[in-house]
């Protein structure tokens, strides 16, 4: 069997003149967890109403586990969702939730019951059985959703935002969650996100969506660090975008000023070149780098946040508070440590 | 489902229809099955091997070109034309070769002067529905229909349906508008349209009456304008009369369930017993004060009056929603911007009510129009089109060209107040405010507009105190008629008299039809809530090719007027292919398709509230659309489903308008009954017999009240535009 959990060639899904996914191509390993991310309306839910059959695409092809499933519907892809609402049946209790799936692939009523009870057990859920959905909490509710989806051993889960229904001390907790159970059962995950946190945290793969496209598909460190283009590196935390120069590899100018830098390889001449929040050091007045002026110092306890005023434009700066401390209107010095010449983004 | 399965069924059931069931009508019942597998009873292949129906070789072929494949196991796109073929075939030679040979002379060359062919019987049917599952079938496996046979086959077959019992009458009606003596006459039809019957204003310079169209029109706009002016100053009472409007309310309330449960025409025999020339109140007004007695009653006057009575309580309804969704905030709002009560009355009140009163204008006109049994009894020489289409079906002279060029008139004027309707609010859809109950007192009335609403509302509640009494009293006195009013149980005797020999018998003249009615809505009901909530599900739910036409077509059935389906009915059923009149079945067929809408609305309604996610989870979770529908969207139906289960139920006891052409001396309706008991002037009777039929709807619809709380019922539920914003 192949190692490929899922393969996406060319699809394409339009709503009328809406094009939410737009030939798309990307193949998703067996057992890894691909988040996608991108604003909202980008297209991420389409992509995975695609995998699930709920949607048909208008063009293009899907495999899943290597088998052609274009055509088919989301009855007959052995696939699992859960969904954003959760769509925990009102009128069944917990139990009846999870052997729903069982009971409608053919299983008997004692049988169903009975992996349904030890998949709740899995889930830390044993005793809830007999409770409706609403009489449980919006942590729960997710955990049944997940058991209910789980139940049926599919090929693969699709999660849409689960976060987003919880609140935010209990995000963390079921992120790790989630991530824990997908490496101990080997799970093959797409899982949708408008957070990039979120994403970064959990994800073997990060696909970035803009406007029904992929814009790049990496490891969360390849996309932080050496993202494509301005889009991706603002979206993947916080940057500085700056309007530079590339003299040299490992030599640019911001602002007209020629400074040493950590960078990827970059043909010269004039760039964008972006530069992360925590990549910048200010130091006193004098210090070699790129000479500002603080316009804004803010203490946030684990770090500082300043806005320096500099030749080459504002640059959010962050450090951590053990380092030195400025005040406002004091003129510093700021050492970039490692930046990113941008591609260019053609449209 | 998958389509092989679905194809394979369909080919099972088109071959039984083919080697086993008679394929003609039974004519004079199950009896004729003796003659098995000749004569009347014979299946289509006898039919075929003595030559005597040779035109129809093509249904034999066709399934025999389905059947290979099929067998082996493959269900390909071909099955599509097969199944088109099939119902074509069935169809076309039905109407093409009829009771007296060639219908369709230009098939002559073809078909030469083929003998007589009578109407379609089981083995037709069953071949028909086999052809509807080949068609669906082909079309699930060309991927239509989200590639879901089930759903297929519920989309082609509720289609089916729709095309045969709403659409194609209609078409045939219109086509008899156009015929005269059975040729094809534009002049007529056309002459038809303009008659002075119609269009006359004689009665604006003579003493001839005018035209019926104008009197229809006159009597449906002052019944429309009443009506809702009555329900506003309930509404308002109830909703803004202070301390005191609580009790009103539920007073006005309990009223509004009247309507819902009387026959229409029933307030009619009422107002003859107050109001006629006998009547006790005219007797009265002789007596002490003089006043001669006449017959005012009769004619527009009370016509009027009957149609007030019955739609002010649904008009109250309506507004009454619509006053308690605008949120108080906004009359606070501009009261602490300093206007006066009357100030805020007019500019903020007013205006938010606007929908609401034209959604009630609408309703009460359009049912004005479509009202058939009290101008019947009540309308004397003032003839509106619903009672002029009745008598040129059923009376002296029966031309069914002139009835059905007015019924075209009628269903022209519905769908103009319609389509009125849909231009106005198309410009002006603010929902109405906040949603959320919020909190704020609602300002009061402004003292004199208080007063005038006490002074309108409180007579008239007392006056259908009134008439209803007399409803509750007159089957229970010897003559109200005449003012006697010494009890007795003779007339429920008449009626319902049970006698002992050998056990129960059934004596009174009204049992059999009350036994009729109640079997026929008894059928018809779980058939309409089923149907209607299916067809809802697949508007709401399912995406395929001509959903909106489908939709379309189940709304249609709800704008046309009683009289109009009636009459379209009779034309169209009562020849071969499909010959219906005369039998019970018609008017279960009538009955669920008149109050489809109902169900269909509701259903969607419903559905409305329920996340589409769970749907799509359980087909997440292999459940096909079967499933689904079996184990998720149906459990959450259950209170939608009750409520359309009693709203057939209680509509098909009360109906009168189109089943009246469509009675037969066997399957007779208790209505049709209590109006031939008034036309007889044994009003005593009739009084009793509706107190009867009211007394066992009270008990349903309570009944269902109780068992699923205040369920929506009526028309006005469905036809109300979505104006209460949530609340
Ligand atoms: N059923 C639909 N009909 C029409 N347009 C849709 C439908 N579903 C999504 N879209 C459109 O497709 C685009 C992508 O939507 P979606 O995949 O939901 O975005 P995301 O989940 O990334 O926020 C949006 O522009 C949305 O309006
Ligand atoms: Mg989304």
């Amino acid at each position: 069997m192949s190692d490929v959990a899922i393969n996406f060639e060319g699809v394409t899904k339009a709503f009328g003149n809406v094009r939410a996914v737009d030939e798309v191509s990307f193949q998703l390993p067996r057992g890894a967890l691909v988040t996608l991310l991108g604003p909202s309306g980008c297209g991420k839910t389409t992509t995975l109403r695609l995998v699930a059959g709920l949607e048909l695409p208008t063009g293009g092809r899907i495999e899943i586990e290597g088998r052609d499933v274009t055509g088919l519907s989301a009855a007959e892809r052995r696939i699992a969702m859960v969904f954003q609402s959760y769509a925990l049946f009102p009128h069944m209790n917990v139990l009846e939730n999870v052997s729903y799936g069982l009971l409608v692939n053919g299983a008997r009523k004692p049988s169903a019951e009975a992996e349904a009870n030890a998949m709740l057990k899995t889930l830390g859920l044993e005793g809830l059985g007999q409770r409706l959905p609403s009489e449980l909490s919006g942590g729960q509710q997710q955990r049944v959703a997940v058991a209910r989806a789980l139940v049926l051993r599919p090929k693969v889960l699709l999660f849409d935002e689960p976060l987003s229904n919880l609140d935010a001390r209990l995000r963390r907790r079921v992120r790790e969650d989630i991530r824990d159970l997908q490496r101990k059962l080997g799970l093959s995950v797409v899982y949708v996100t408008h957070d990039q946190q979120e994403a970064l945290a959990v994800s073997d793969l990060v696909c970035v969506m803009r406007a029904g496209k992929i814009a790049q598909m990496g490891t969360p460190v390849e996309l932080y660090d050496d993202p494509a283009d301005a889009f991706i590196a603002d979206f993947m935390g916080e940057a500085n975008v700056l309007q530079g120069e590339v003299l040299a590899p490992g030599r640019i100018a911001l602002g007209g000023i020629p400074l040493d830098v950590t960078m990827r390889p970059h043909p010269s001449g004039p760039a964008q070149i972006a530069v992360r929040p925590e990549s910048i050091l200010p130091q006193p007045e004098g210090a070699p780098g790129l000479p500002g002026r603080i316009q804004r110092a803010a203490f946030l306890g684990q770090t500082r946040e300043y806005e320096v005023e500099t030749a080459a434009g504002m640059l959010f700066v962050v450090t951590p508070a053990a380092s030195l401390a400025f005040a406002m209107g004091e003129a510093v010095s700021c050492r970039l440590d490692r930046v990113i010449p941008l591609r260019d983004v053609k449209g | 489902m998958g389509a092989l399965t679905l194809a394979r069924a369909a080919l099972l059931c088109a071959t039984l229809g083919l080697f086993l069931a008679p394929w003609h009508g039974l004519q004079d019942g199950i009896s004729e099955v003796t003659a098995w597998p000749g004569g009347s009873a014979a299946p289509l292949v006898a039919l075929l091997l003595d030559g005597s129906r040779w035109w129809l070789w093509p249904v034999a072929l066709l399934l025999a070109l389905a059947a290979p494949a099929l067998l082996r196991g493959r269900a390909g796109a071909g099955l599509a034309w097969i199944g088109a073929g099939l119902v074509l075939a069935v169809f076309g030679a039905g109407y093409a070769i009829g009771l007296n040979g060639l219908q369709w002379g230009w098939l002559a060359p073809l078909l030469g002067a083929p003998p007589a062919q009578p109407s379609l019987g089981w083995g037709a049917f069953l071949v028909l529905a086999g052809g509807i599952g080949l068609f669906a079938a082909g079309q699930a496996a060309r991927g239509r229909f989200g590639a879901d046979a089930f759903v297929a086959f519920l989309v082609c077959s509720c289609g089916f349906l729709l095309l045969l019992f709403v659409f194609l009458p209609l078409v045939n009606m219109l086509s008899a508008a156009l015929y005269e003596d059975g040729r094809l006459a534009p002049a007529a039809f056309g002459a038809r349209l303009v008659a002075p019957e119609a269009w006359s204003l004689a009665c604006l310079s003579t003493h001839a009456g005018c035209g019926v169209v104008w009197n229809t029109l006159l009597l449906a706009t002052l019944t429309a304008v009443i009506s809702t002016l009555l329900g506003l100053a309930f509404a308002l009472l109830a909703v803004r009369g202070g301390a005191r409007g609580k009790v009103s309310a539920g007073a006005f309330r309990a009223m509004t369930i009247l309507p819902l449960i009387t026959p229409p025409f029933v307030v009619s025999l009422a107002l003859i017993v107050l109001f006629g020339r006998t009547g006790i109140v005219t007797g009265f007004m002789w007596d002490w004060f003089d006043i001669p007695r006449s017959r005012w009653i009769y004619g527009l006057p009370g016509v009027l009056l009957a149609q007030v009575l019955a739609q002010a309580p649904i008009a109250f309804l309506l507004l009454d929603g619509a006053l308690r969704a605008i949120s108080p905030s906004l009359e606070e709002a501009a009261s602490t911007m300093g206007a006066r009560r009357m100030r805020v009355f007019c500019s903020v009140t007013w205006p938010l009510l606007k929908p609401a009163l034209a959604a009630s204008f609408l309703l009460a006109f359009v049912e004005s129009l479509a009202d058939f049994g009290n101008p019947l009894v009540l309308g004397g020489d003032f003839d509106v089109l619903s009672t002029r289409i009745f008598f040129a079906i059923a009376g002296a002279r029966h031309d069914p060209g002139r009835a059905a060029a007015l019924a075209l008139l009628l269903l022209a004027i519905t769908f103009g107040a319609f389509a009125l309707q849909a231009l106005w609010l198309g410009k002006r859809r603010y929902t109405t405010v906040t949603g959320k109950g919020d909190s704020g007192i609602p300002a009061a009335l402004p003292a004199g507009l208080k007063l005038t609403c006490a002074a309108v509302a409180w007579p008239w509640m007392i006056f259908t105190a009134a008439v209803y009494g007399i409803i509750l009293v007159g089957g229970f006195v010897h003559d109200i008629g005449r003012g006697d009013l010494s009890f007795t149980w003779r007339h429920l005797g008449t009626g319902f008299e049970v006698g002992w020999f050998d056990g129960p018998a059934f004596i009174g003249s009204a049992w059999d039809s009350l036994f009729t009615t109640i079997q026929v809505a008894a059928i018809s009901a779980p058939l309409t809530a089923g149907l209607g909530i299916l067809l809802a599900w697949l508007i709401a739910r399912q995406n395929f090719p001509g959903r909106r036409g489908l939709e379309f077509m189940t709304m249609l059935s709800f704008a046309i007027p009683g009289t109009v389906v009636g009459v379209s009915y009779i034309m169209a059923f009562n020849v071969p292919p499909v010959e219906l009149t005369g039998t019970a079945l018609i008017l279960v067929i009538c009955f669920v398709f008149r109050n489809l809408p109902v169900g269909v609305r509701g259903g969607i309604a419903a559905l409305a509230q329920i996340d589409k996610s769970l749907d799509e989870a359980s087909a997440t979770m292999g459940g096909g659309a079967f499933q689904t529908l079996r184990r998720v969207v149906l459990p959450l139906l259950r209170p939608a489903i009750v409520t359309a289960l009693a709203y057939s139920f209680v509509t098909a006891m009360t109906a009168v308008s189109a089943v009246i052409f469509l009675v037969s001396a066997r399957h007779n309706l208790a209505t049709v009954y209590i109006v031939g008991r008034v036309e007889a002037g044994e009003m005593a009777l009739a009084i009793a017999y509706s107190t009867v039929l009211i007394v066992i709807m009270l008990v349903t619809v309570l009944g269902i009240e109780k068992l699923v709380g205040r369920a929506r019922l009526g028309r006005a539920s469905a036809a109300a535009p979505p104006i209460r914003a949530g609340a």
